[in-house]
């Protein structure tokens, strides 16, 4: 087991090595006045384009500028974002926490439905909620995020005036940026109730309600599917006609033999579930305006802001390659027969 | 003879599965819509290409439906049932060239890589490892950024972002198939590389692929769908549903007291992405499950 995650662990800085190589790789076919024009903030200082292309050694060959950004970036300096207005750790200290709960708020959701009705589907194969389950799946991933998203901003914060977009409304901004507010642990709806600010937390979580709706509604399939196809298959074997032989209560076979089993796969695929909506909230953040990673690496991305691309998709990089890594230890963890290989 | 009596079985286990039956309806329909599209929506006289939608003055106002605009207009007045009808095309486009295009490289690397093995191997792998490592969306926008907003650049870049998994799926297959006697007398019998990797491996391994690949049709027009929505797709008056959503954005809230003033910008061209993609989603589910008696 430790060879294993030893193993992993030193593929870690390779994948990153990689990712980032390939994104700079990307970025050099704009040229290095497009780059530059990035730092400049007004007409008048563009006849200071060749002064900033020299300073930032944006004319320099590739692999050399490279070099010159991970020197920096092993020296723990990630650079300084443009479309950010600040620095790269800076911005992705303040955008995870945002992204997080949101995940997290949705991913809970996500695998008790989940888990649930495929299993609840399963046993009642082809019958009304079955039917009624696969219907809503797959209208869920074949609904883009960004048609959801508008269609729920139109009906509850136009219409009904609910659920307003953004993470917080102005008072509790200036709230939360106040000194006597303490930020335990970045997650605000949680660090509201714990400064004891039911209304704010309230208001957060009023914020949080449209996203989280679109994530749920879409992310849910795959779970609902997965959890189907295993039970059915579970269900078709022997040690399940054996339990129902002996004379247990279908409720014990189904959810103490059949499931349990069922659930391996599961649970080996929800921590890639959870990146996947970590890094999958890009559209969603946009749409609702939510201050999250995703949200900023679509617009560090728009304007080319190398810096801040950088960042945000480092992070996920490595977020990426940490969850693949619990994905195959939890496989290891919940199945007996792997850990003994 | 062989190929006939499997379509036939196909087409009677499709026939039990009223879902993927409506799937076939649905893309039907829009076919339809495809082909018919310059009687649909006739191209007007002095229109310098087909898919520029007519523009009826220049208020940024949206109208609702009316005689003249079956559909109403979107924000700059362009007129929205054309944009729709003309749009279908756009759509196929989109999905047939994306997903043919990426399943070409796939397997064309994929083979390679599976049939050479040795440094080829190693390399391409690692290298679908690093892509496969990236959020999609977010490679897809820096690749569109980086060579500007257009909707071949969007094409190109969902290919590029699709293409790795493919690779890796059939690489697998192929290292199964390589191994097996037929090859082995294919190779005795004096036939080259070329000829057994296309003959005889590609055709007995590439069946999960084509199965992922017609699953991946909906999640592609998704994609490519979210990036014109996100301003880097065709240019404003193209015909591309991604972009008529786009111009609806900042018109969702309607008008002071009327939050559904401007329903039709958001609703017509919501509507007809979801039902474009829930078509092939529940034909690609029908295919999966005719292949693959497993999952029934």
């Amino acid at each position: 087991m430790l060879k294993f995650i030893a193993r992993r662990l030193l593929f870690l800085p390779i994948v990153m090595l990689g990712v980032t190589m390939l994104l700079f790789g990307a970025l050099q076919f704009l040229s290095p006045a497009m780059r530059a024009s990035l730092y400049v903030k007004d007409p008048r200082q563009l006849s200071a384009l060749n002064e900033v292309i020299l300073k930032y050694g944006l004319n320099k060959p590739m692999p050399v500028q490279y070099w010159i950004w991970l020197k920096q970036v092993l020296h723990g300096n990630l650079g300084y974002s443009e479309t950010a207005k600040m620095p790269v750790a800076v911005a992705i200290r303040a955008f995870f926490p945002a992204t997080f709960e949101l995940t997290l708020v949705s991913f809970i959701p996500i695998l008790l439905i989940g888990i649930y009705f495929g299993t609840l589907s399963a046993v009642k194969k082809d019958k009304l909620l079955d039917q009624t389950t696969r219907i809503v799946a797959i209208t869920g991933y074949s609904l883009p995020s960004f048609v959801l998203g508008l269609f729920l901003l139109m009906i509850f914060y136009g219409h009904f005036q609910i659920f307003p977009p953004g993470r917080y409304s102005l008072n509790v901004d200036l709230l939360v940026h106040s000194s006597r507010f303490h930020h335990y642990t970045g997650l605000l709806t949680l660090d509201a109730l714990l400064n004891g600010d039911f209304a704010a937390a309230g208001d957060i979580l009023a914020h949080l309600v449209l996203p989280a709706t679109t994530l749920i509604y879409i992310s849910v399939a795959l779970l609902l599917r997965i959890t189907r196809s295993s039970m059915l298959e579970e269900l078709g074997k022997d040690y399940v006609r054996t339990a129902r032989a002996k004379g247990l209560p279908e409720s014990v076979v189904v959810k103490k033999h059949a499931r349990k089993n069922a659930l391996i796969p599961v649970v080996t695929l929800s921590s890639l579930l959870f990146i996947g909506l970590l890094s999958g909230v890009v559209i969603t953040e946009t749409i609702f305006d939510f201050p999250g990673i995703g949200r900023w690496s679509v617009i560090a991305a728009q304007q080319l802001d190398v810096p801040g691309v950088m960042g945000a998709t480092l992070l996920s990089a490595f977020l990426f390659v940490v969850a693949n890594m619990i994905s195959d230890m939890l496989y290891a963890f919940v199945d007996p027969r792997i850990r003994l290989n | 003879m062989e190929t006939k009596s499997k379509a036939a079985a196909m087409w009677k286990a499709l026939k039990k599965r009223p879902l993927s039956l409506l799937g076939f309806c649905i893309i039907g329909f829009f076919l339809l819509v495809a082909a018919a599209a310059p009687i649909l929506a006739p191209v007007p006289a002095n229109s310098r290409s087909a898919y520029l939608i007519p523009e009826d003055g220049y208020n940024p106002e949206p109208k609702l439906p009316s005689a003249k605009h079956w559909f109403g207009t979107t924000e700059n007045q362009y007129d929205l049932y054309y944009g729709m009808v003309w749009g279908t095309r756009t759509a196929f486009k989109v999905a047939v060239l994306v997903v043919g295009v990426a399943l070409l490289v796939g397997i064309f690397l994929g083979s390679i890589a599976g049939f050479y093995g040795g440094w080829i191997d190693e390399t391409l792998m690692r290298f679908t490892d690093i892509v496969l490592a990236f959020p999609g969306l977010v490679l897809a926008v820096v690749i569109v950024a980086v060579l500007g907003p257009s909707l071949d650049h969007v094409m190109v870049s969902v290919a590029a972002v699709q293409w790795p998994s493919y690779a890796r799926l059939l690489r697998g297959d192929v290292l199964a198939v390589k191994e097996r006697e037929f090859v082995l007398a294919a190779r005795a019998l004096g036939a080259s590389d070329a000829r057994i990797l296309v003959r005889h491996i590609i055709p007995n391994s590439i069946y999960p692929l084509l199965v992922v690949a017609s699953l991946d049709v909906g999640s592609v027009v998704i994609t490519a769908a979210a990036l014109s929505f996100l301003g880097l797709g065709a240019p404003a008056g193209y015909a591309s549903w991604g972009q008529l959503i786009s111009m609806s954005r900042d018109w969702i809230l309607g008008s002071p007291g009327n939050a559904f003033a401007y329903w039709n910008t958001v609703f017509i061209p919501g509507i007809a992405i979801f039902l474009f993609v829930l078509g092939w989603n529940l034909m690609g589910d029908g295919v999966r499950d005719i292949l693959d008696p497993r999952q029934r």
